[in-house]
């Protein structure tokens, strides 16, 4: 139930708000939205000359699930090209039962949004904004 | 003698299920209500003794059909106290106002103003675009008060000689408040305007008195009336039907067919393409005479009684605060809130977690949101069944989304 889907884990990701804000001179931006929630992520990205993330930044006008989500993944995001970013992409969807296998941290926390299917575009919101930032 | 609420619970089979080990605290009626044993009696009766096309068949199973199809017509009827004839079953309160803006909307000219406002379900937006699209007319809108409410301060200012149109929620989705519909009619005259009202949200509160309204089109959805789904009812004033072209082709719907020419059928056949809805026409029927059967007066007060109790409840709670009317009047049992610091979704992702039921994030009432920068509300709707149970859970299960989730 709900009770064990907001877990003290989930809950001090979304707090952590790690990589909320803007950047000042993002290389790219994309802004995402869910039209049935309402939930709204933009993602700003400075990158190398690699196409490596050198700095992100997320602003999230959503739930805790995808607060949670893009502070998750900002703090794993920098150094990682599209390609590392769609493999973090596959641990989130592990930890939400859309993948086999077993999540590592830190998508491991999101473990009990399995249970709840409706909820599970508001943790994968974020990184459909960062792959449109970094098509 | 009071309000039995009991006794109207009793009739509600659902409310009386364990699911997960909680009783159903159902507070989500503005999207769904649900259904009394008289309903699923009519449904069940037509599907076992009764079901078969309606108005072709001469064997006696099609009779009993379109025996039932169009006593369930004058049922809605007399629930608006108007003609059964002008009573048009469709497939849901959007199709009804997909109808009207296709329909009446191809006797508009371009340059001609359609009125809406703010707070508008996206269902009284959109097919409106579409016909602006289409043809070229221009869409105004009336700006909401800071409580929530159509600001009918604004209308005259907004009225032209080419208004041809106004079309409002009688209450809102969102905020609970009822339209001023006297000051509406009155101004809409002023400039020879037509004026619809969607009654999704009023109609589940008892029977409407249409002709003393004075409006000119209503619309309302059968799954929010106590009805099964699939099932909306269109009302307009038999000169207007007839004045309307059709908005789907098919059979029943036709005078004649020739490769050369069709001609149509008088309303309300003329919009009833197709096999309609039965089962649920005859659903929305039986709706219609449970609630005609029912203490307005006693589930009105009932149901403010509960209100009160809910923004009482929420005041107590640190960073709780409405969004819409504060008081009871002129309003029905729809309250949006807002918990700081809290999503509207997590809010309500909590409340199932005790057994509560409620709809939260924007509505299908994205510019009310955008107007006051929300991502969203967390909305409490009620129905005579409610009690103060529910209330009580749903104030628990707020405060702790309060106290757990910031």
């Amino acid at each position: 139930m709900s009770d064990q889907l907001y877990q003290d884990r989930i809950v001090a990701l979304a707090k952590a708000k790690t990589g909320a804000g803007k950047l000042a001179a993002p290389t790219k931006s994309a802004r995402r939205e869910n039209p049935l929630c309402g939930d709204r992520v933009t993602i700003d990205v400075r990158l190398d000359g690699q196409g490596r993330i050198a700095e992100i930044a997320h602003q999230v006008r959503g739930c805790l699930l995808c607060q949670a989500s893009a502070s998750a993944l900002s703090s794993i995001a920098v150094g990682r090209d599209a390609a590392g970013i769609a493999a973090v992409r596959r641990d989130a969807e592990r930890a939400i039962g859309r993948e086999e296998g077993e999540a590592a941290e830190p998508f491991s926390a999101f473990a009990p949004v399995a249970a709840h299917k409706a909820r599970q575009e508001c943790v994968l919101l974020p990184f459909e904004a960062l792959k449109e930032a970094l098509s | 003698m009071s309000f039995d609420v009991g006794a109207v619970r009793g009739q509600f089979p659902i409310l009386s299920e364990i699911i997960d080990g909680k009783p159903v605290h159902y507070l989500d009626n503005g999207a769904s209500a649900q259904t009394p044993i008289a309903v699923l009696d009519a449904v069940r009766t037509y599907e076992t003794t009764g079901r078969a096309n309606v108005l072709r068949g001469v064997h006696r199973l099609a009779e009993r059909a379109t025996e039932a199809y169009e006593n369930a017509r004058a049922e809605v009827a007399t629930f608006l106290g108007v003609p059964a004839m002008e009573i048009v079953f469709t497939g849901g309160c959007t199709a009804a106002i997909n109808l009207v803006a296709y329909s009446y909307g191809s006797l508009l000219k371009p340059g001609d103003r359609i009125l809406l406002s703010e707070l508008e379900h996206h269902s009284n937006i959109v097919p409106w675009q579409l016909l602006r699209s289409r043809a070229g007319i221009e869409i105004d809108m009336i700006p909401v008060t800071v409580d929530g409410r159509i600001d009918l301060e604004k209308l005259p200012g907004l009225l032209t000689p080419r208004t041809k149109f106004i079309s409002l929620a009688h209450v809102s989705n969102v905020t609970g408040a009822l339209v001023d519909v006297g000051a509406v009619v009155t101004a809409a005259k002023t400039v020879g305007a037509k004026v619809m009202l969607d009654g999704a949200q009023k109609v589940p509160h008892g029977p409407i008195d249409l002709p003393s309204l004075g409006v000119d089109f209503y619309v309302f959805a059968g799954h929010k009336a106590y009805g099964p789904n699939g099932i909306g009812v269109l009302w307009a004033k038999a000169e207007l039907l007839d004045a309307m072209p059709p908005f789907m082709g098919g059979g029943s719907m036709i005078g004649r067919v020739t490769f050369a020419e069709t001609t149509w059928a008088p309303p309300p056949r003329r919009f009833e393409a197709g096999t309609p809805p039965i089962g649920p026409a005859i659903g929305l029927g039986a709706a219609c005479k449970w609630m005609r059967a029912l203490d307005w007066t006693g589930a009105h007060a009932h149901e403010m009684t509960m209100v009160q109790h809910l923004m009482d409840g929420l005041q107590k709670i640190d960073g709780a605060r409405l969004f819409g009317p504060a008081g009871l009047q002129n309003r029905y049992p729809v309250v949006s809130f807002l918990l700081d610091g809290v999503h509207p979704h997590d809010v309500a992702q909590t409340l199932d977690s005790f057994g509560v039921a409620v709809r939260a994030g924007h509505h299908c009432a994205q510019p009310l949101m955008d107007r006051f920068d929300l991502d969203g509300t967390t909305r409490v709707s009620m129905a005579p069944y409610n009690n103060g149970s529910d209330i009580d859970a749903l104030l628990t299960g707020v405060r702790h989304a309060a106290r757990t989730l910031r």
